[in-house]
């Protein structure tokens, strides 16, 4: 080495060139200038071009949803004149305040009476084919809530058949709306409890979105509960403890393409390993939500990791610095401000997660299920499996109730991200 | 001078990046009632060095260390020697502003927290008004002392950077280069507060700028290429240095 550190620079005279002062008033520069105002309005009109015609797309598909799907939280009835004391009901008060009155007014014949009262009513109209299936039901809880009813005459509202529905709100054949028109006077519009009471149903009028709601909730519970913990441990592990070598980029590379497979893929894998191979129930929110689980959980993990990446290495070194241990670090510093970057990307997935019906159809979700699940393991099925089936059916009242559906749907959506976006702020504004 | 056995030791360490030798057989005593400076120009190894005093270059993939370094006769790089305790006691203030996106009170509570340091709430609370007086910035915010330290100027997050060093009562302080991100003024503030720090924590200070080593420091060691060129009183080394490339340095010829 030598002794002294200053480098001897060979020096090279510079080739001295001539060149006039730049004239920026020239015709050339001028149009230069124009040309790049021009190419600065062009990409600008571009960018709002493209907002405009998304919000556009966006408004379309609200405004048409809700204009079909409004129907369908709106149910028509029909004021129907009851004398239950002449129809001789065998019920005891006794019985009507026990746990086993819906069994002992059955029994009694109850539908049959509503019947009877529709045909008298109804003589020209087409009888008690206008009603409801879901009627004699509306008679039986008004019953309940007042046993007096059976021993008096009484007019009770109760929903009237899918086609008189249609007809009165303005759809169906010629001949059910002049149906509609003689009875405008007794008809009426009320709220359809039943939408969010019931599951599904083959009669349009008694159809309810509760049950695949409540199929919908379960199963992102399963899934949340499952791809949020073992995402963000794995992309923790893998960001701060795992060695760079071979293995992880294997295994980097792996859950990127998981993130991508078809989800489809997912459903197959499902019914292999939770039914075929563990003989788990079919059609249950718990193998809905562990494949949807093993769908969202790469999504997690890659948008978990960019955010743990993203948290700047000089608060690791200063929380390190003051004899932090690698835990506290992760649990002090790198998580909490991860989180927000990390509830995005949950977000993203579960919202993902909630919008599939592939993977479920293939274990068996698509079934018809009348009921809402008590369970995880009762058979269930999920909204978008729901609004499917009902955009299959035959039946006309389906369709405002696959409308309505989708609505209930994207509300649940909304509901779910406002509640993420709020969690979001929440540990945002904390720091 | 006293007779005092050095606050720390290093002998003969090499430090390697992977295949790449970036220190070369350093020897080095700091002594507990100096400020050290350690100068040279930039990749010559001295922060590298410097981080090998509380391990913090265990946290870069591929890093290794040879030779032998020593906190009051114990080696730091034993076995038993744990990590998380040598860096409680060799604090450390980076060369940027790093306060903890929390309030000013949490970061410099989060030290002594961690380490069970305070017996109530009331003695954190000492703790980190004492450290904050220390560090000249108690004055400053102490009716704000739930504000985020990320809100403070640079100047006073490197104040509070070392607040939060010293609310560990640590035996050593290492700085990187902890002014380089100031302007004057602040630079000015952090000097001062070095002058009022020396004697009750060792001080090892690693910086580009030689006026500064000539003004807080009593040791200066001169590293170049990986290589400790010169080691000695600031007086000697900016008044008379053995070496040429040394008086290269210091003279502007370099660097």
């Amino acid at each position: 080495m030598s002794g002294t550190l200053v480098p001897e620079a060979p020096v090279r005279a510079a080739v001295p060139v001539e060149r006039r002062p730049t004239d920026w008033r020239t015709a050339s520069m001028q149009r230069r200038v124009r040309q790049r105002y021009a190419a600065e309005r062009r990409f600008r009109l571009l960018g709002l071009a493209a907002v405009v015609a998304s919000a556009a797309f966006l408004l379309f598909l609200l405004a048409s949803m809700l204009a079909r799907g409004a129907g369908g939280f709106v149910e028509t009835r029909v004021a129907l004149p009851l004398d239950l004391a002449r129809a001789g009901l065998n019920v005891t008060p006794a019985q009507l305040r026990g746990p086993r009155a819906d069994l002992a007014l059955a029994g009694a014949g109850l539908e049959a009476a509503v019947d009877t009262a529709a045909e008298a009513a109804f003589a020209r109209g087409g009888g008690a084919a206008l009603l409801s299936d879901a009627a004699w039901l509306r008679v039986r809880e008004a019953v309940k809530r007042d046993p007096s009813l059976l021993g008096r005459r009484v007019t009770i509202d109760v929903p009237v058949a899918s086609r008189l529905d249609i007809a009165f709100k303005g759809g169906g054949t010629r001949a059910d709306r002049a149906v509609a028109r003689s009875l405008a006077p007794r008809l009426s519009r009320g709220l359809n409890r039943d939408f969010f009471r019931g599951a599904d149903s083959t009669d349009p009028t008694r159809a309810g979105i509760w049950g695949a709601l409540k199929g919908s909730l379960l199963t992102m519970v399963v899934t949340l509960l499952l791809a949020f913990p073992i995402g963000v441990l794995s992309a923790l592990y893998l960001e701060e403890y795992a060695p760079r070598n071979r293995w992880t980029d294997l295994i980097e590379v792996s859950i990127n393409n998981l993130a991508a497979v078809p989800s489809i893929i997912f459903g197959l894998l499902g019914l292999a390993v939770f039914l075929g191979t563990f003989h788990m129930p079919r059609s249950a929110a718990l193998v809905g939500g562990l494949t949807l689980a093993l769908m969202t959980t790469p999504v997690i993990v890659i948008a978990a990791r960019n955010a743990i990446g993203a948290v700047p290495p000089s608060i690791r070194d200063a929380a390190r610095a003051l004899g932090a241990s690698p835990v506290q670090v992760v649990f002090h510093h790198v998580l909490p401000l991860a989180l927000p970057g990390i509830l995005t990307g949950t977000i993203i997935g579960m919202a993902r997660a909630l919008g599939e019906t592939a993977p479920l159809l293939m274990i068996g979700m698509r079934a018809f299920i009348a009921a809402p699940p008590e369970r995880l393991t009762d058979p269930a099925t999920v909204l978008p499996v729901q609004i499917f089936l009902w955009s299959d059916d035959v039946q006309a009242g389906f369709v405002e109730k696959t409308s309505a559906a989708i609505i209930v749907l994207l509300v649940f959506l909304l509901a779910m991200n406002g509640l993420a976006i709020y969690l979001r702020n929440r540990f945002e504004t904390r720091w | 001078m006293s007779n005092a056995p050095p606050k720390m030791t290093a002998s003969g360490v090499d430090v390697f990046y992977g295949a790449k030798q970036a220190i070369r057989d350093v020897s080095i005593d700091v002594r507990q009632e100096d400020v050290t400076a350690f100068i040279g120009p930039s990749g010559c190894g001295k922060s590298t060095f410097l981080r090998t005093l509380n391990r913090m270059n265990d946290t870069i993939p591929g890093a290794r260390v040879t030779g032998d370094v020593r906190l009051d006769g114990e080696d730091v790089y034993a076995k038993a020697m744990d990590v998380v305790q040598l860096r409680a006691r060799v604090g450390m203030v980076f060369q940027k502003p790093n306060p903890f996106p929390k309030s000013i009170f949490e970061n410099v509570a989060y030290g002594p927290r961690i380490h069970g340091l305070a017996r109530s709430k009331a003695d954190l609370a000492q703790i980190v008004e004492r450290s904050l007086t220390r560090a000249g910035l108690w004055n400053e915010v102490k009716d704000r002392l739930g504000d985020s330290g990320t809100a403070l100027s640079g100047g006073q997050q490197q104040r509070l950077c070392i607040a939060r060093a010293i609310a560990v009562d640590p035996e050593v302080i290492l700085m990187d280069e902890p002014c380089s991100a100031l302007d004057p003024v602040a630079t000015a503030r952090i000097e001062e507060l070095i002058h009022d720090l020396r004697g009750r924590y060792a001080i090892v200070i690693v910086t580009h700028n030689m006026q500064q080593a000539a003004r807080v420091s009593q040791r200066t060691a001169f590293f170049h290429l990986g290589q400790l060129v010169e080691y000695g009183d600031t007086s000697d080394i900016f008044t008379n240095p053995r070496e040429e490339r040394t008086k290269d340095y210091i003279t502007g010829r370099y660097g």
